[in-house]
């Protein structure tokens, strides 16, 4: 449990760190699509280079990185052999009924590296944009929908709280176990059935406690003069340097480049011979 | 009305909704003076956190008059004025930290009152230098020891400016160093700032480090007087389920044998003075 590193933000002062906090998520925005239109191999190699030199400028540790990706680890697994056993083409190899194709080892692959790349980049930007930056960020991205009176700002409150209590309620889910472990519960052993039951002496006190916890926030916040209509200010101002223009600049420009360039390099996994 | 009361509370009585037994405040009348530092004691569910939350509009009376600084707490289109001048802090920092990042959440309060960027900047500094935690700003509050996420939240009251602060037992969740941290920060508060401070404890040494204890009972309260005053009535705060410090409730049965020792003591160091004093007059 204490590996799941989801929304956590590590302090910095890195080029990554200091973007604009609307131009990080526009950016990554661009990434994701980017990562749809990949259809090479070579396409792909170029985008993880291009995530790699921002990891290595955001001073991240790679081991924090790959912590993002282990929880779906297995997902992964399972989509891109599903991939690899059900893609009509070229026979591969056979396992008893089921034959694995080169067409579809090079989509499973593919599958790999869309997913891992789409959980690293949105990992990088968690981690380096505190989440009030990052809430503040989609705040202000989606304000024009205040028109259509979608309560933005009261939105974007929650998402600022539920990231702020994501590792609260990650260490508590913790003690529990260990709580219920120490009474000589088992969670690791029996078939799928047994061990959802075992959850639900977790999740009971989990819920108990999430509730408290929010019943004494809100009149935490109450005291601090939270109100829900009119005005806020910000701490931090968001201002657009010239390096956002750049950023921008440059993630657009990998659209042309890669429909245009990275696409038609015939560079395949897939022998020619065949 | 006078002039130099914080809080005023005239005849308050409250009934939480659809609870039957009672009320759980009767008929409260209790003045807290300007610049003063006020402990409130009493056993589980005697009513102080259900007192506490009168003094910032978070309750409103059922029966009777809470005035903050002269304002008529019930008054909705000053709400906020009420709420700045009475900043509240709880038992547990974890649930009152709204932010993820220190100086974000001090300046919650300030971005809530729509203040200019500039001022929230600068009173999110004083603030957190005022607790001590300026170094930290930012860090993530979560990687904070126990007693240093209650410094944060008592900076994100203190970032309001209020002229009152009270904290509902604001140490009973911490190790004996965080409990030290934070008792000293209020103390510095209510020396160095003049801050008002209501606290609500059951740590009975906490509240020899107010001038005026209250002693709180099924809703009343049941005692009133400096802390020499009311741990000098052993007896009766025993009745009342409450523990006297050692030191007192030892010079309490001393001075039963002796008469010679006081019966008013309340730290170890009084203690060990007026039995050294005794032993140098060879009374014994
Ligand atoms: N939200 C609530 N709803 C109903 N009853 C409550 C609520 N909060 C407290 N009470 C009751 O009011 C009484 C006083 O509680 P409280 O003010 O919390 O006491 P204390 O802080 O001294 O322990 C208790 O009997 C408690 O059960
Ligand atoms: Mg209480």
């Amino acid at each position: 449990m204490k590996d799941i590193t989801l929304g956590q933000f590590f302090p910095g002062d890195s080029l990554i760190h200091r973007f604009d906090p609307r131009v990080k998520l526009i950016a990554l925005l661009l990434y994701m699509v980017e990562l749809f239109l990949v259809k090479t191999l070579f396409g792909f190699v170029f985008m993880a280079a291009l995530l790699a030199l921002a990891v290595l400028i955001s001073r991240i540790p790679m081991k924090l990185m790959f912590r993002a990706v282990r929880p779906l680890l297995l997902l992964i697994l399972f989509t891109s052999l599903l991939n690899l056993f059900y893609t009509k083409g070229d026979t591969l190899f056979r396992v008893w009924k089921l034959t694995a194709t080169w067409q579809g080892l090079e989509l499973g692959l593919f599958m790999v590296l869309r997913i891992s790349l789409l959980v690293l980049s949105s990992s990088l930007l968690t981690y380096t944009t505190s989440p009030i930056m990052l809430t503040d960020a989609m705040e202000r991205l989606l304000s024009p929908l205040k028109a259509l009176h979608v309560p933005v700002g009261e939105l974007a409150m929650m998402m600022t709280i539920a990231l702020r209590f994501i590792p609260v309620l990650v260490e508590e889910t913790d003690k529990i176990m260990s709580a219920q472990k120490a009474r000589g519960a088992d969670f690791e052993s029996g078939g799928i059935l047994k061990r959802a039951k075992a959850m639900v002496p977790i999740l009971v006190p989990l819920f108990i406690s999430a509730f408290r916890r929010a019943d004494e926030l809100a009149v935490a916040m109450e005291c601090r003069c939270y109100h829900t209509d009119g005005e806020r200010t910000r701490l931090k101002s968001m201002a657009m340097a010239r390096r956002d223009h750049v950023l921008i600049a440059v993630m657009l420009l990998l659209i042309p480049a890669i429909l245009f360039g990275t696409n038609r390099v015939a560079f395949s996994i897939i022998p020619k011979t065949l | 009305m006078k002039e130099q009361d914080m809080v005023e509370m005239i005849d308050l009585t409250f009934s939480y909704p659809g609870e039957k037994d009672g009320a759980v405040l009767k008929e409260v009348n209790l003045e807290i003076e300007k610049g003063s530092f006020v402990a409130v004691l009493g056993h589980n569910g005697s009513g102080k956190s259900t007192l506490a939350k009168h003094m910032n509009a978070v309750l409103l009376p059922v029966g009777g008059k809470v005035y903050v600084e002269g304002i008529d707490t019930a008054d909705a289109d000053r709400l906020f004025e009420v709420r700045q001048r009475v900043g509240m802090a709880f038992q547990n920092p974890d649930n009152q930290i709204v932010a993820t990042i220190v100086e974000e959440d001090v300046a919650f309060a300030p971005e809530n009152l729509n203040l200019p960027r500039e001022e929230t900047a600068h009173r999110v500094e004083t603030a957190l230098k005022a607790v001590d935690m300026w170094e930290y700003r930012e860090h993530s509050a979560h990687q904070l020891s126990g007693g240093q996420k209650q410094r944060v939240a008592i900076a994100g009251i203190i970032a309001m400016m209020p002229h009152c602060i009270v904290l509902d037992e604001p140490t009973a969740m911490l190790d004996p160093l965080g409990r030290t941290e934070v008792l000293n920060t209020v103390k510095k508060l209510n020396e160095e700032q003049g801050i008002t401070i209501v606290m609500i404890t059951h740590y009975m040494k906490e509240a020899t480090m107010a001038q005026r204890i209250v002693v709180m009972d099924r809703g009343r309260i049941a005692m009133d007087g400096t802390p020499r005053e009311v741990f000098s009535r052993v007896e009766e705060l025993k009745d009342l389920g409450l523990e006297v410090p050692q030191a007192t409730a030892l010079v309490h049965e001393l001075h039963k044998l002796c008469p010679a020792l006081p019966d008013n003591v309340i730290d170890e160091q009084e203690a060990a003075d007026a039995i050294l004093h005794l032993f140098k007059e060879g009374a014994v």
